[in-house]
């Protein structure tokens, strides 16, 4: 504690110097943690995928539908606690632009299993009683003003045409980063109007009582329907939103390039600050040196100073990245999970540490290295 | 006592055989050859000699600072060239207080701050440390600049508070290189008559370097350096020890 006003001095002399190290940082952290919140938004919710439930999908696409009738067999399987299925309806809410996730669902299994999104008894009534009923997220509802008993005409995409829709509830969640952009209403409702895939849905997804049951029904599910016309291809609800998140791309690797490419800069820009500083101050270390300061005390107090400025700037980047997100969606329902998750903030504050302690270190040895004798002659 | 024969015992002070070499490419340096040196407590010896003759360095070695190429350096009975470097580190802290020609104060820190820095080191509480402060800057009669940065001080007091910063710790023993080198007369004057008074009436040993024989007066001793061997003068004058070569 004695030494910190050691560290916060010598961060002083020179403000400039330390703000623009600090911004670096801050500019560097900001843009990772930006980077972050897109990866999360382009997988598509791997991070809220219950760990316990399982997604079938046609074996040769994910747009290629499943027979209705693999329901029923589905439920015969060991350790298959329950089951729901969905299907992709592509429509939009008056304008080509204001699009967003929309599904037919099967109104009383569908919110059972998924069970995190909370609507209440009247709700699930009203929703499971009226055909054209429909769910909205709380996103889209404030996006778009919709309060229940609205009527809300969506125009389809693949099966053309106005749907009539009336809002029946709006959910909440039990964890903020499950808000999305996203309606659901009646398969029936579909199933009766439209021209083409009728008896079909697009996945089902599976419930089973163990997690740790998880691969054996997956793969017995898709041994039930091999050879079938419709061979499945089941897999957990993590993989296929990552195996969703990676047909846009190898996120992971630009993250991961772009990542790489600013903490090498940062490497460098903060090594040189650093090293400027303390060849700036060898009179000074010879000094300190000599009424007694050890070597390895001197390097603790540059290598201090180093993670100071990198946990303060990377600490406020990552924070300004945090603010942004609070905001919401800018795309406005384009990118439905759009949240910073904790773990990625502590990653980044690791990585900016790292960054300190990387640029400070080649500075830090030099200092400790510093032959007193050496030094002091050249002040 | 002080002593350049080698002939000495029980000394705070005591080098033996000392050599040191500097290597400039494949050119070999000889900057000490021999030395001997005996210094009892108390003592305020004045080394003197042209430049390049080891005076600085002989300094170091005595405060650990620097290492000799052969030979012993034994201060308060520790054999310090014998010390790793964070032992040394240490035993500095406790043993030695240095003045340099530059005051060597870091710019910074306040004055009160640079005198507080070797007591950082020790366990002392905040409260006591102040109280050694206080007592450090009030002897050198500096206590009305304690919240002064370096740049608001004149160089008579920014040596002070370099002195104040030696005396905190209340080393032993006090080296001074040239402290009055980058002052006028009377800012000189006062910087001896400190340090002068620390030898007297506190006992500190003190080894000076000089080039001013007025400043080398106040010593008890005089020693020249020439050509890495220690000369004595005596009262009459008579320079003793060293070789032939030097003596004539």
């Amino acid at each position: 504690m004695k030494f910190l006003h050691l560290i916060s001095v010598n961060l002083r002399r020179k403000k400039l110097r330390t703000l623009l190290t600090a911004g670096s940082f801050m500019v560097a952290l900001l843009l990772y943690g930006l980077l972050m919140t897109i990866k999360v938004a382009l997988s598509g919710g791997v991070d809220v995928a219950g760990a316990d439930r399982l997604v079938v999908l046609n074996r040769v696409s994910l747009i290629m539908p499943l027979p209705i009738s693999y329901k029923e067999q589905i439920q015969r399987i060991p350790h298959v606690a329950d089951l729901t299925f969905a299907t992709w309806f592509g429509g939009y809410y008056q304008d080509m632009k204001n699009f967003f996730p929309n599904y037919a669902v099967d109104p009383e299994s569908y919110p059972r299993v998924y069970s995190e999104y909370l609507l209440s008894e009247e709700e699930l009534a009203a929703f499971r009683a009226d055909r054209q009923g429909c769910i909205v997220s709380p996103p889209l509802a404030e996006r778009f003003g919709f309060k229940v008993g609205d009527r809300i005409p969506l125009e389809g995409t693949i099966w053309q045409g106005t749907w009539e829709l009336n809002a029946r509830g709006i959910y909440e969640v039990s964890r903020g980063e499950m808000l999305t952009s996203e309606m659901w209403f009646q398969y029936d409702y579909m199933e009766e109007r439209r021209q083409f895939f009728k008896g079909t849905v697009g996945w089902y997804v599976v419930k089973v009582d163990d997690p740790a049951n998880a691969m054996e029904v997956a793969t017995a599910i898709d041994t039930r329907f091999r050879n079938s016309p419709f061979e499945t291809k089941t897999d957990t609800e993590k993989a296929f939103a990552a195996g969703f998140a990676n047909q846009i791309g190898n996120i992971r690797l630009l993250i991961l390039s772009i990542g790489s490419v600013v903490f090498f800069t940062l490497l460098l820009v903060t090594g040189n600050s650093v090293a400027i500083s303390v060849r700036e101050r060898t009179g000074e270390l010879a000094v300190m040196k000599t009424v007694g300061f050890s070597d390895a005390s001197i390097l603790t107090l540059v290598m201090a100073e180093s993670l100071v400025v990198s946990a303060v700037g990377g600490g406020i980047g990552l924070l300004l990245a945090k603010f942004f997100t609070l905001g919401g969606d800018p795309t406005g329902g384009m990118l439905p999970y759009f949240y910073l998750p904790g773990r990625s903030m502590l990653a980044g504050f690791g990585v900016a540490l790292a960054a300190g302690a990387g640029a400070g270190i080649i500075p830090a040895v030099g200092a400790m290295r510093l032959k007193i004798v050496d030094a002091l002659r050249r002040v | 006592m002080v002593r350049v024969d080698g002939k000495g015992s029980g000394a705070v002070v005591e080098l033996r055989n000392l050599d040191k070499k500097y290597y400039r490419g494949e050119e070999e340096i000889d900057v000490l050859r021999g030395l001997n040196l005996d210094v009892d407590a108390g003592e305020f010896i004045a080394f003197m000699g042209p430049s390049g003759s080891g005076k600085t360095t002989l300094l170091n070695l005595i405060g650990g600072l620097d290492t000799p190429t052969a030979g012993t350096v034994r201060v308060n009975g520790d054999e310090i060239s014998a010390l790793s470097g964070r032992k040394l580190a240490a035993w500095r802290a406790r043993n030695i207080g240095f003045i340099f020609q530059m005051y060597n104060l870091i710019p910074v820190l306040t004055a009160f701050q640079n005198v507080q820095l070797p007591l950082l080191l020790t366990g002392l509480g905040r409260a006591e440390r102040r109280k050694h402060v206080e007592a450090a800057l009030g002897l050198v009669g500096l206590s009305d600049r304690m919240n002064h940065y370096p740049r608001q001080l004149s160089g008579g007091q920014e040596q002070r508070a370099a002195i104040a910063r030696a005396i905190v710790t209340d080393p032993k023993i006090l080296l001074c290189d040239e402290p009055t080198g980058d002052l006028d007369r009377a800012a000189g004057d006062e910087i001896l008559d400190i340090i002068s008074r620390l030898s007297k009436e506190y006992g500190k040993t003190v080894f000076l370097v000089t080039h001013d024989p007025m400043a080398a007066k106040r010593a008890s001793t005089v020693l020249h350096l020439d050509k890495g061997t220690l000369l004595e003068c005596t009262a009459d004058g008579q320079l003793v020890c060293g070789t032939e070569e030097v003596r004539r």
